[in-house]
């Protein structure tokens, strides 16, 4: 048996003529000391990505990118195919796992200052595969044709619709025609599954190619400097001195963690479920309230936070800015220190950009900056505020739910947080300000002037003048006390 | 690097047979793509190219005059005018209307100008409120809080034979041509 498998091997080899160079890029010489646990993750990211094309594969069997059927073929893999929840969700949590994996690989990379000098092409491939993993997230999300992939891709044409001069240009060429509709699935389903995949299997192959023939950055000590005239030379003297075959030497600690995603893949998958869809991408069903998928939530965030002027010129100048930033930063820092030790810039960098990546995607997980639609009618006012109140504090209460003041205000931490919480009003503003408030808007507070009767707004504002704590008198406008008592005094004392 | 052959820089100017053969066949090729390249082009761009030629707006009728009462706005719906066979449901369209008075109508886009997600219509404080990122308008449309820049988007109107019509038909963004066919009103226009 074991000289028939020798023999089609041998057979085969003499025409593939592979056993060589495998052999050798193998057992290829690596330091010693980057068979590190912290050097798994670029071989983790290619074991998802594999996994990707075989669960996207799968998906594809049955999947239809048609506008009608696109959400009912979901729905077929989620109830009537057998496991296909469970393709479904590994292709899901796996690009969760993708994108997150290529974020710790390039942070990884970038601490250990594996960007330098010769390794700046690697780096400059490395983006653009981060960039079209990113691509993959979003075009894969309007593949689960749903409300959320409806109303994302109205989000996305409404950014590009900003460009200058060629914007509605561009919306119609992202769109495939006026609306979304079947020919922005076919297009995005093109993008999914020919034209970004195809790319990102061309530049994956180039990157490793660079690993094998730049040789793994070696593990960074504090003080050993990277010079263009020097560094060649002693990186072939450090291999030589003290490394190692890559195989079997550094190769088990990427399979023990390739392993470990793909069954933490799985779990998840079996865990939590495939990810939606949502309602069926039906645009006259506007009760929705459409949100992006977990790595482009930060996005989401910042959209409802920059100020009106300073959007557009962020959405379209920041994106070609952090690319460049991205692309030129191996020239910009070729040579010197390459331990993050020795780098404290580039740790406060990574620190910054990561909490503020995380502060907006945690915002956005309770959106302050949206009202609650069903506030007003599904939030009950708390008892101890109408408790031994007037017929006209309690009329007011009625007036602050009806006319939907809890969809941005909230009472007893129940309502939006788009405005202020009213709990204790009364204590910051007067009556009078109170009055002006309500009826003029202002502060990013629409007016309700038009939409108040005189009768309204007057119960309105005596349910509000009694909402401050107890033991906290309610604001009072001093110079109004005075007035009042001057306007009575002269009759009582002629 | 290796030093290069001992042949000497030929001076000479004339060109081997092989050579010109070779010159041929890349121009040949360039001729060829060139030639594929226009249907390529002009397929890739067609959605544009149509839009240009305006094929895509056109009058599309809402329903009676007295379906919609005075002073109120509810939502239309619509089927767009332009539909591909594959469309199913997202060629369905929702509009809002308000009739101001007679025959005096509002007829807004319910996408938001802020980043287009659906604004819902509260008719007990007079508002359209957004879901994604808390732009609120005024019932005549006009900017009342949030992100957005602008008013809502509207669509021009006309009433014909009792029917309220719409000139409709592309995805109200910010410099589309429903966008430039109704000019931003002043706020607190009514």
């Amino acid at each position: 048996m074991r000289i028939m498998i020798k023999k089609v091997g041998d057979w085969l080899d003499h025409r593939l003529q592979l056993a060589a160079p495998v052999r050798e890029m193998a057992e290829h010489p690596v330091p010693r000391n980057t068979a590190s646990w912290w050097y798994v993750f670029g071989s983790a990211a290619l074991t998802v990505f594999m996994l990707q094309i075989v669960t996207g594969i799968l998906l594809a069997l049955v999947y239809v990118p048609s506008g009608a059927e696109a959400w009912s073929s979901l729905q077929a893999l989620n109830h009537d195919v057998a496991l296909g929840w469970f393709i479904r969700a590994m292709h899901g949590w796996g690009s969760n796992f993708m994108v997150a994996i290529v974020l710790i690989h390039m942070v990884q990379v970038f601490l250990f200052g594996a960007h330098k000098f010769p390794r700046e092409l690697t780096w400059i491939i490395g983006v653009f595969l981060l960039l079209m993993t990113l691509g993959m997230a979003f075009s894969g999300q309007v593949l689960r044709f749903d409300q959320d992939a409806y109303w994302g891709l109205g989000i996305g044409a409404s950014i590009a619709s900003r460009v200058p001069i060629l914007g509605p240009a561009v919306v119609k060429l992202m769109l495939g025609g006026p609306i979304i509709a079947g020919a922005t699935l076919s297009r995005f389903f093109a993008l999914h599954v020919f034209v970004i995949p195809g790319l990102l299997i061309g530049f994956v192959c180039l990157h490793l190619l660079m690993v094998l023939k730049l040789g793994i950055n070696e593990w960074p000590m504090p003080g050993r400097i990277v010079r263009r005239a020097t560094y060649e030379a002693d990186y072939h003297a450090l291999t030589k001195k003290d490394g190692a075959p890559f195989v079997p030497y550094a190769v088990w600690k990427d399979m023990f963690f390739a392993a470990f995603i793909i069954l933490a893949v799985a779990a998840c998958a079996l865990y939590f479920g495939p990810f939606g869809p949502t309602g069926m991408p039906d645009p006259t069903v506007i009760q929705t309230v459409p949100k992006p998928d977990y790595f482009f939530l930060w996005l989401y965030a910042l959209l409802s936070l920059l100020p009106p002027s300073l959007e557009t010129p962020v959405l379209l100048i920041g994106p070609v800015l952090a690319i460049a930033g991205l692309l030129l930063l191996p020239f910009l820092s070729g040579e010197g220190e390459k331990s993050w030790k020795r780098r404290p810039i580039a740790v406060l960098t990574v620190s910054l950009i990561a909490i503020t990546l995380g502060t907006f995607t945690h915002l956005a997980g309770f959106t302050p900056w949206s009202p609650h639609m069903n506030a007003w009618s599904s939030d009950p006012m708390p008892a101890r505020y109408i408790e031994g109140s007037t017929a006209l504090e309690r009329q007011g209460a009625l007036v602050f739910q009806v006319k939907q003041c809890r969809n941005c205000h909230s009472l007893g931490e129940r309502g939006g947080q788009r405005g202020p919480a009213l709990d204790s009003v009364a204590v910051r503003l007067t009556e009078d300000q109170l009055i002006r408030q309500v009826i003029q808007g202002g502060g990013n507070m629409p007016a309700y002037g038009k939409n108040l009767s005189p009768a309204e707004t007057t119960a309105l504002v005596a349910f509000l003048e009694t909402l401050h704590p107890k033991g906290q008198a309610p604001a009072r406008d001093a110079s109004r006390d005075v007035a009042l008592r001057d306007e009575n005094q002269p009759a009582a004392k002629p | 690097m290796a030093t290069k052959p001992a042949v000497a820089p030929s001076t000479d100017t004339t060109i081997s047979r092989r050579g010109f053969f070779m010159k041929l066949g890349i121009a040949f090729n360039a001729l060829a793509a060139s030639v594929v390249a226009v249907p390529i082009v002009g397929f890739l761009f067609s959605s544009i190219t149509r839009g240009r030629a305006n094929g895509y707006l056109s009058w599309v009728p809402l329903g009676k005059v007295n379906e919609f009462p005075e002073g109120e706005t509810r939502l239309a719906t619509f089927r767009n005018p332009y539909v591909m066979p594959t469309d199913g449901k997202t060629a369905d369209t929702a509009c809002w209307v308000r009739r101001v008075a007679g025959e005096q109508f509002q007829v807004f886009a319910v996408n938001c100008a802020h980043l287009g997600c659906p604004v819902r219509w509260f008719p007990q404080s007079g508002l359209f409120m957004c879901p994604c990122h808390g732009g609120a308008y005024y019932r005549d449309g006009s900017r009342a809080s949030g992100p957005p820049e602008r008013g809502l988007f509207e669509y021009p109107y006309k009433v014909e034979n009792g029917l309220v019509t719409i000139q409709a038909g592309e995805l109200p963004t910010p410099g589309a041509a429903i966008a430039e066919l109704t000019g931003e009103k002043p706020p607190c226009a009514s």
